[in-house]
């Protein structure tokens, strides 16, 4: 991504904008750096469908997991006032306090997705409980009047959306009537439902086979937290009043947790709702689910490389818990690496790759021939071999198609034993290897998971298990086997199997065996009666006990174990020893940090203390703690200024700065500069120090006059 | 018992309101007689004030549709601009007598327009020889009106020279009203609360039509054993009461005791009504569920309440900002140095101390700190676990950056670089766990309130394995 500016900085480059301004230009974006002939168009094309595949995935993954919490709300507002459209008259309905009900939707504190949630939430509603939705937010709503008039307006829309070809005369009433009071809301609602109820009877039809007769008015708050506790109270306690003629229900949602509704409404007001709790999914199982379907299966051709991974995860679990953001971060991924690896051509699904391989141009060959993984492969071959995929275009095609397929199969293979290693690794106390798959992913791609020691005592630790746990590991294991997309694995499942029916085996064995081992050293012990016989015997037991020789069962237990270890030594191999790993792995997390990662302090410092940095210019080089006369006159007061303490004296800035000025200008007036400052430094100075303050670097000051504040810390 | 008595009213009308009314007789009759005769001019405003569910609001709406007084009824908290309950009185005076169908919008924005409009709605409506009544009930909002409408309806029948009386309810006291350039001064009425008499006999007026009134007595008076203590808002009872009958007749509807059998059915009911004090009562738990409980008849153990749920999950970095913001709210700035440096020397905390904070930091709450000590702050708690990454802070920060890069313009841009840095606070902000106080400027160093309680942070702290009491000056 470039910009036309000429500093170099951080730039944040709006998702939305970036996309479109991708479509707009196509291909040329992605040629613009790199000389043609790199297919950037096909990469461009490659690149959209991908990421158009995993959107929809993604969608569909959201969709699937909202659709619990959506069904559980759905279920409560069709329940909450059936009374209302029933109309009962039931003793204790009459002598019940009329509540309004009330969703407490606990979203937690990952703001930035909760968008779409209320988006899916206000989709479902309108489909299948009622027309009238409003969301409402905070910001838009600092008084109960605007409260009023948001909500109206919301309403009143919606229902000029529903029935748009409407004659313009009632768009025109509700326009010149909006009172934003309760009644004018309840006699809207009557025209309403009334309008409905005595509309022509096929459409008449078609609204109650969706919605009810007196469907409910949803008002949600999308940011409870935010809202002044005045105009939440006032809401309720006034539409309290008016609840056996308007049906409203409240959605509030909370990031924080439920006990905010006690602190914000007072016992009087919470009194008047019924409230009721819906969970969301906690954002790390969804983020284990996103992972699960996106990263951890074969079926996308791209991936990532460990230390983006990392990064992306860290950002997730340190400083966001945002699912919308690390998607996000994985599109800009896809984006960042077919943009720069002009190979990325390849990365595409195993059908088309014959077709683009055969189709590269000779730069491409030289490309593919520039990888390290590949050098290193050729430097393996024999030399006869080496010259010809070296020189020989065609027969580099042919390895590179056998080379990618291998890098297919292996991916099909990684992640099926990686699930199984994770069925064994996720049980164990202490989890060595970690608890979540995806450490255990990382943990294979940074390097050969055999060597390090968690996979060392995770063995130890699996070599431990009873056997009711091994069994069913095992069985899960042939399960994801089976599952798998693999062709490799019908002797593993074999294998596994076989060990399966050797532990039934043994169960019978076992069984009429212990029987008669248990009963000798029992009975040895009640023959023996004094005491020295008696401690002999016992030290004897334990001598044997230790070198006893291993049951049958942990034989089969070291078998087992060992032979998941041979699986493991076999197909988690990490994806850098790959050849051409280099086409589907995306590995610039520095990149990926720069641009996800911004340091703005940082940067704005580095700008203003060695402007060299961003300039380029030879001029400003400047050498150990020393300025520069040469670098702009903003650097010059700023590097001043970090020598100043707390308060700034400007007549002592002023003389230091022009001293720094002046310095190589004229060394021969010194006497004229001794006690005059000149007109011009002066300007230049005071234009510096108001471009400061402006920065924020420093403020005018109240304690002392002729002296300015830092604002910022370090000041000694 | 006083039995109401007026010459101007038929007797059978009083007899009705007399039943409808329990326990307020001698209100109403004190009321009666200062209305006096439908014709007479009454006082020109009338104040009544008691306690919530005194009955004030049911008093006065059952006295004035019963005798077929001419009234306007307004909700002081529905109308929250005086346009609004000025233009509201005026269409409820144009229906009151003329019937529903034409009420034409009125449109009214200054008292001076409101007394021209009600002397027109008057004269048109035969009303001239009736005392119009305008009640207004949760009168306490009219405060936060323009200054000029308190006044301005003490003195309405003097303004506008008709036969009008405002009745004022509130649930606060007359000195609380009283605006410090004087007005007219009201006549004060208070409505004591119901005794548990009053409420028992008041409970057991309307029974379920299935079940005898005596029956229904004593569920009521079990009820008020539980719940007296601590409630006696006669709507909250109520509602109590409806929703715990069912449960009550249990016995009786299984046949396992008669309607005599009140020992049996009290112990059957007793627990149940704890329980329910403790969760329906609080609005741990809502009343539907609740009612669904008991038709299940599962434990209430089965629902978590929503103080159940305190647990917020917090990234890593966000819970460190917060842990570092309550240390920046509730130690003093001096003591800094001695728990974040890492040679600090030995300070006693007696010497150490200046008198006026030998009071507990936690009683008097949390302090206002700037940006800066809270990020001191920040590196020096996380530099314990974490090695000192490039710019933990602007890391922390960047994740609001695509809502804030929204705004344009030059200005908005380095205000947004700064906003920028401050963005992680920001949104702590808007999860109220901080505050900002005195919010001018973000460019003048903000200063920020941790809100969180100690409870609260501990929880936090647990989670990253961060001793918190022992960074706490009140705890050393």
């Amino acid at each position: 991504m470039s910009t036309c500016s000429v500093s170099k900085g951080c730039f944040v480059f709006k998702p939305r904008t970036k996309k479109r301004r991708l479509s707009d230009k196509t291909g040329q974006d992605f040629r613009c750096t790199s000389n043609d002939g790199e297919d950037t168009q096909l990469r461009f094309v490659t690149c959209q469908s991908l990421w158009n595949q995993i959107k929809s995935e993604t969608e569909k993954i959201q969709e699937d997991l909202n659709k619990q919490l959506l069904d559980n709300l759905v279920s409560f507002l069709s329940r909450s006032h059936s009374d209302f459209r029933e109309k009962t008259t039931e003793w204790t309905c009459r002598m019940k306090f009329r509540e309004i009900p009330t969703a407490a939707l606990v979203l937690g504190v990952n703001v930035t997705d909760h968008d779409l949630t209320f988006r899916g939430l206000s989709d479902v509603l309108q489909d299948n409980i009622t027309p009238y939705v409003a969301l409402l937010e905070a910001k838009d709503c600092p008084g109960i009047k605007n409260l009023m008039q948001k909500l109206m307006g919301q309403l009143m829309n919606c229902d000029i959306d529903v029935d748009s070809l409407e004659d313009e005369d009632c768009v025109q009433v509700s326009q010149n009537r909006i009172r934003g009071s309760m009644p004018s809301l309840i006699s809207w609602y009557d025209s309403v439902t009334k309008k409905t109820d005595s509309d022509t009877p096929s459409k008449k039809r078609n609204s109650s086979s969706r919605h009810w007769q007196s469907p409910p008015v949803v008002v949600i708050f999308k940011d409870m937290e935010s809202f002044s506790t005045k105009v939440l109270q006032d809401f309720i306690v006034i539409s309290s009043q008016h609840i056996r003629e308007l049906p409203l229900v409240l959605i509030f949602g909370i990031a924080t947790s439920p006990m905010i509704i006690h602190r914000l409404l007072p016992h009087s007001v919470s009194s008047l709702l019924c409230i009721e709790l819906f969970q969301s999914l906690s954002c790390k199982e969804h983020l284990s689910t996103i992972i699960d379907k996106l990263l951890l299966t074969s079926r996308f051709p791209f991936k990532l490389g460990e230390k983006v991974l990392q990064v992306l995860i860290n950002i997730f679990l340190y400083h966001d818990f945002s699912v919308q953001n690390f998607i996000k971060g994985f599109q800009l991924c896809i984006v960042e690496h077919f943009y720069s690896q002009p190979l990325s051509v390849l990365c595409c699904h195993l059908v088309d790759i014959k077709k683009r391989v055969y189709s590269l141009s000779h730069d491409q060959c030289e490309n593919i021939r520039r990888l390290p993984s590949f050098r290193r492969y050729v430097e393996k071959q024999e030399s006869g071999k080496q010259i010809e995929l070296l020189t020989n275009d065609s027969f580099l095609k042919e390895e590179t198609e056998k080379l990618l397929d291998d890098l297919h199969v292996y991916h099909e293979n990684y992640f099926s034993i990686l699930r199984c290693l994770h069925v064994f690794t996720s049980s164990l106390p202490k989890y060595p290897l970690g608890k979540q798959i995806r450490e255990l992913h990382c943990a294979c791609l940074e390097n050969r998971v055999w060597e390090t020691e968690e996979y060392e005592s995770s063995l130890q630790l699996a070599r431990m298990l009873n056997k009711t746990d091994l069994v069913t590991m095992l069985q899960q294991c042939v399960e994801i086997l089976i599952a798998s997309s693999g062709k490799e694995f019908g002797r593993a499942i074999e294998k596994l199997k076989e060990f399966l029916t050797q532990f039934q085996n043994l169960e019978v064995a076992e069984a009429s065996q212990e029987r008669d081992v248990s009963v000798s050293p029992q009975k040895e012990l009640q023959k023996k009666t004094d005491l020295y016989h008696l401690q002999k015997t016992l030290l004897e037991l334990k001598e044997s006990r230790r070198s006893k020789k291993l049951t049958k069962f942990e034989m089969l237990r070291f078998e087992v174990v060992d032979y998941i270890d041979s699986l493991v030594r076999r197909y988690l191999v990490p994806a850098d020893n790959r050849t051409l790993h280099e086409i589907v792995y995306f590995n610039a997390a520095a990149v990926l940090r720069g641009h996800l990662n911004a340091a703005p302090r940082t940067a704005l410092h580095t700008a203003l203390n060695n402007p060299h940095w961003y300039l380029k210019n030879p001029a400003l080089k400047c050498d150990g703690g020393g300025i520069s006369n040469k670098a702009p006159d903003i650097c010059i007061v700023y590097k001043l200024h970090l020598e100043c303490g707390r308060l700034i004296n400007l007549a002592d800035w002023l003389e230091a700065f022009s001293t720094v000025v002046m310095a190589a200008e004229e060394p021969n007036a010194d006497a004229a500069s001794s006690d005059q400052v000149d007109d011009v430094i002066h300007a230049r100075f005071i234009r510096a120090v108001s471009e400061l303050e402006l920065l924020g670097f420093i403020k005018p000051s109240k304690q002392k006059t002729d002296h300015v504040a830092r604002l910022t810390w370090g000041g000694c | 018992m006083p039995n109401l008595e007026h010459p101007a009213y038929p007797a059978a009308d009083l007899l009705r309101l007399e039943s409808l009314v329990p326990c307020r007789e001698s209100q109403v009759s004190m009321l009666l007689s200062i209305f006096g005769e439908r014709q007479q001019f009454s006082f020109p405003c009338i104040f009544i004030y008691g306690h919530t569910s005194s009955g004030k609001t049911y008093v006065m709406q059952t006295l004035l549709t019963t005798l077929q007084l001419p009234h306007v009824f307004v909700n002081c908290v529905e109308c929250f601009t005086s346009r609004l309950l000025l233009e509201e009185i005026l269409i409820q005076l144009q229906s009151c007598s003329s019937g529903t169908e034409q009420t034409s919008p009125v449109r009214c924005d200054t008292l001076n327009d409101f007394v021209r409009l009600f002397k027109q709605a008057v004269a048109s409506q035969e009303l001239q020889d009736q005392t119009l009544y305008i009640v207004l009930d949760r009168a306490e909002q009219l405060r936060e009106m323009e200054a000029n409408i308190l006044p301005a309806f003490l003195r309405l029948q003097e303004l506008t020279d008709r036969n009008v009386t405002v009745v004022l309810l509130s649930e606060i006291v007359w000195e609380l009203f009283r605006p410090n350039m004087g007005c007219f001064e009201p006549f004060t009425m208070y409505f004591p609360d119901y005794s548990i008499g009053h409420l028992q006999k008041i409970l057991s007026q309307n029974h379920p039509p299935e079940y005898s009134a005596d029956f229904y007595a004593a569920y009521i008076n079990i009820l008020l054993g539980v719940f007296y203590m601590v409630c006696r808002d006669l709507k909250e009872l109520r509602h109590l009461a409806a929703l715990n009958f069912a449960k009550y007749c249990e016995p009786v509807v299984r046949g396992e005791a008669n309607e005599r059998d009140t020992r049996k059915l009290w112990k059957n009911i007793e627990p149940h009504l704890k329980k329910a004090m403790q969760t329906v009562y609080l609005r741990e738990i809502s009343s539907s569920q609740w009612e669904r409980l008991q038709h299940v008849g599962g434990e209430a153990g089965q629902l978590k309440g929503l103080s159940a749920h305190t647990h917020v999950e917090l990234p890593y970095y966000s819970k460190f900002l917060l842990i570092a913001a309550y240390l920046a709210s509730y130690n003093p700035v001096r003591t800094d140095k001695r728990f974040f440096l890492k040679h600090h020397g030995k300070i006693r905390k007696t010497n150490f101390m200046k008198k006026h904070e030998k009071t507990s930091n936690h009683l008097l709450g949390p302090k206002p700190f700037p940006l800066d000590r809270l990020l001191a702050i920040l590196y020096s708690i996380v530099d314990n676990r974490v090695a000192p990454t490039a710019n933990i802070f602007s890391q922390v920060s960047v994740y609001l950056l695509f809502n804030l890069f929204l705004v344009s313009g030059i200005h908005q841009v380095l205000n947004v670089i700064c906003k920028l840095i401050n963005a992680k606070i920001t949104s702590l902000v808007t999860l109220q766990l901080l505050s900002v106080v005195g919010q001018n400027d973000q460019l003048d160093g903000p200063r920020y309130k941790c809100t969180v309680s100690l409870d609260f942070i501990r929880a936090i702290a647990r989670t990253v394995n961060f001793d918190i009491i022992k960074y706490l000056y009140d705890f050393l």
